[in-house]
């Protein structure tokens, strides 16, 4: 394979990138799903959601962690700046993303007043009782989900066009298996 | 740039990548229900309640007009055998809860709403926590959500022929017609006994399930009286008894619980179970204080039936869960409409709210 840079994502960055991605995209049809259905799935699914999303939140801070340590492979020198802006740009959202949805999620949880039960265990509210807080808080939930899904799929497209059609080694940093 | 000899023009690959997105936003769409207008989605059963007025801004979307209350539920710890939840171990639990009318209007005159309410939330320590919102009515009056949702829509209906349909196709529903023409209305919420009518399960400490319902039994003696003259006694008749009795001293109710036999059906709140069902009282509701919804405790709780200690959970019943999407919705509306139901009186500090924290459950028994 004659990629045209020398390191990949280190295989634990590799594995973060992957299970996250999966939970991530479950996450947001799962959202989405549970909200438009009032039969019996409306509560497995919120069931799923919660822990799930704080599963999320526990991963993005070793991901977080990993990122600083080992740090990222260069892009290729082809590239044309903006696009390189862009990458960075949309990988900052992305942890930012991944940082902020289950904090809004138990936040607005939290200013709702309502227990914040998760498999069992009840956790500690992290902001007080308010409508005026829940009610920014779950559209901020709400509308930074969409954004997340819309940036998701722009960095999908942006990921095979690198494999497709440019074929400079960008997806085969984080691709799983090097041919 | 290293590009690689191999199958596929620019062209062919720009396509899959477009078919690749445009499934995936696709696939989002419908999960969301986008592409579904038939779906009964909660903001179409929100939609539905109440309709063709248009909503209460900054209000409940059904069970619109109440008053808050305050009190104690005293365990006797009967509950223990049948649950493992922490509230029925014997001991006094705080309670915020609301009296209310099954109407979407918050200035309903109180003697033209049929259905009276009353909602609680039990806060034992631990931090878990149980909240019901129960009815009068002794049974539902339809049988699934989907069926609740299609009465909506024809009581709703222009169509003077939507109601009679209705009734054709839902023969059950002339049982509650029956309660509603010809049951008994007392002048008091004090007299009211309040049925949960939905089935749970009860899980004790060994794990066993009992399946049950629950309703408040009212210590005050109901009396009968005709509707005609209630509709004298003013618009919020009902709220000033109340907190006249309660000024008066703490009033009560028991709460009871029924077991299931193996022969009953727990998915249908229409069907009451047959007399007889062993019972088991597992404590007392004590009513002490009342306050004004709009600054009061009870304002900003959402009674969302699966807000659920360990030791209670959904059954077979499909409508805790169908409850709970709607009065999310109806919750999220109204938090986001707080300036149309301005507070009384000033907002308290931003403290935790002493209604709310879990944290700071006065110790047991230190009331009343
Ligand atoms: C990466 C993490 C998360 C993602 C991507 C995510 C995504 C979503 C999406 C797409 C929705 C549906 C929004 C709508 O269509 O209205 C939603 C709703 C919701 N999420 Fe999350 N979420 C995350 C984490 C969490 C966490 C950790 C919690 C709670 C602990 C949470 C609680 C909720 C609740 C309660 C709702 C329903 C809000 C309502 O309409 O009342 N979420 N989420
Ligand atoms: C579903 C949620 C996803 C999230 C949250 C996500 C997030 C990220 C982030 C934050 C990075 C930057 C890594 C870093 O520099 O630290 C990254 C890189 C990458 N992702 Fe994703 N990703 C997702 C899905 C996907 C999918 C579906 C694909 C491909 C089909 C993909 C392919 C790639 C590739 C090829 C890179 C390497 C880019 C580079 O070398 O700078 N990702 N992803
Ligand atoms: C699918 C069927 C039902 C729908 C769509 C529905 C809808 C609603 C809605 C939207 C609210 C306002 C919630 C809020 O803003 O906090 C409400 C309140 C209430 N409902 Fe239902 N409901 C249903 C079934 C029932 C049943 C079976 C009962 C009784 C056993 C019941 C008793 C109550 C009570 C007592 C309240 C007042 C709660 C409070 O004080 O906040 N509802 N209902």
């Amino acid at each position: 394979m004659s990629a045209t840079r020398a390191s990949r994502f280190t295989p634990l960055q590799r594995g973060l990138h992957w299970v996250m991605a999966l939970c991530i995209l479950a996450m947001l049809f799962i959202g989405v799903g549970m909200v438009s259905t009032i039969t019996q799935s409306h509560l497995t699914l919120v069931s799923i959601h919660k822990p799930l999303g704080l599963a999320i939140l526990a991963l993005v801070l070793v991901r977080i962690a990993v990122r600083l340590r080992s740090g990222a492979p260069g892009l290729p020198a082809d590239l044309p700046a903006p696009m390189k802006l862009a990458a960075r740009l949309s990988h900052y959202a992305f942890y930012a993303l991944m940082l902020a949805m289950p904090l809004l999620g138990w936040g607005m949880l939290s200013a709702a007043g309502y227990p914040v039960t998760v498999l069992g265990f009840t956790l500690p509210p992290i902001l007080p009782q308010s409508d005026s807080l829940h009610s920014l808080l779950w559209t901020a939930h709400r509308t930074l989900a969409f954004a997340f899904f819309a940036l998701i799929l722009l960095h999908l497209a942006a990921a095979l066009f690198h494999a497709l059609v440019r074929r400079d080694g960008v997806f085969e940093a984080m691709g799983p298996a090097v041919r | 740039m290293a590009q690689r000899q191999g199958p596929g023009s620019p062209l062919g690959s720009l396509v899959a990548i477009g078919v690749v997105v445009g499934v995936g936003a696709a696939a989002f769409a419908y999960t969301a229900g986008w592409l579904s207008p038939q779906r009964l989605t909660p903001e179409r059963m929100v939609a539905a309640l109440g309709a063709p007025m248009p909503a209460d801004l900054g209000h409940r979307r059904n069970h619109a007009k109440g008053l808050c209350f305050t009190g104690w539920f005293q365990a006797n710890g009967n509950g223990v055998a049948l649950s493992r939840a922490a509230l029925f171990v014997a001991g006094s639990y705080p309670v915020v809860g609301r009296f209310n009318l099954g109407t979407p209007n918050p200035d309903a005159k109180d003697a033209s709403a049929r259905v009276r309410g009353l909602s609680i939330q039990i806060k034992p320590p631990g931090g878990q926590e149980w909240r019901s919102g129960m009815i009068n009515a002794p049974f539902f009056p339809v049988s699934t959500p989907q069926d609740f949702y299609q009465l909506l829509t024809a009581s709703g209906s222009k169509d003077p022929g939507a109601m009679p349909g209705f009734v054709a196709a839902h023969p059950g529903f002339v049982k509650f017609g029956a309660w509603a023409q010809t049951g008994p209305w007392t002048g008091s919420y004090a007299e009211e006994r309040y049925n949960g009518l939905n089935a749970f399960r009860f899980v004790d400490a060994s794990g066993a399930v009992h399946p049950v319902r629950w309703s408040m039994l009212p210590a005050a003696a109901p009396v009968s009286v005709d509707p005609a003259t209630l509709d004298a006694g003013g618009p919020d008749l009902l709220e000033q008894d109340i907190t006249k009795r309660v000024q008066a001293g703490p009033v009560r109710w028991t709460l009871q619980v029924t077991l299931a036999d193996a022969s009953d059906q727990t998915a249908d709140p229409s069907e009451p179970w047959p007399d007889g069902r062993r019972t088991v009282d597992v404590g007392t509701l004590l009513v002490d204080q009342v306050q004004a919804e709009a600054d009061g405790p009870c304002r900003d709780v959402n009674y969302d039936p699966t807000v659920l200690p360990d030791g209670i959970a959904v059954g077979d019943d499909p409508f805790p869960a169908a409850r709970s999407a709607a009065y999310a919705v109806s919750f999220d509306r109204r938090t986001a409409e707080a300036a149309d139901y301005p507070r009384t009186a000033p907002a308290p500090a931003p403290a935790p709210a002493p209604a709310q924290s879990g944290a700071e459950t006065p110790a047991q028994g230190n009331k009343p």
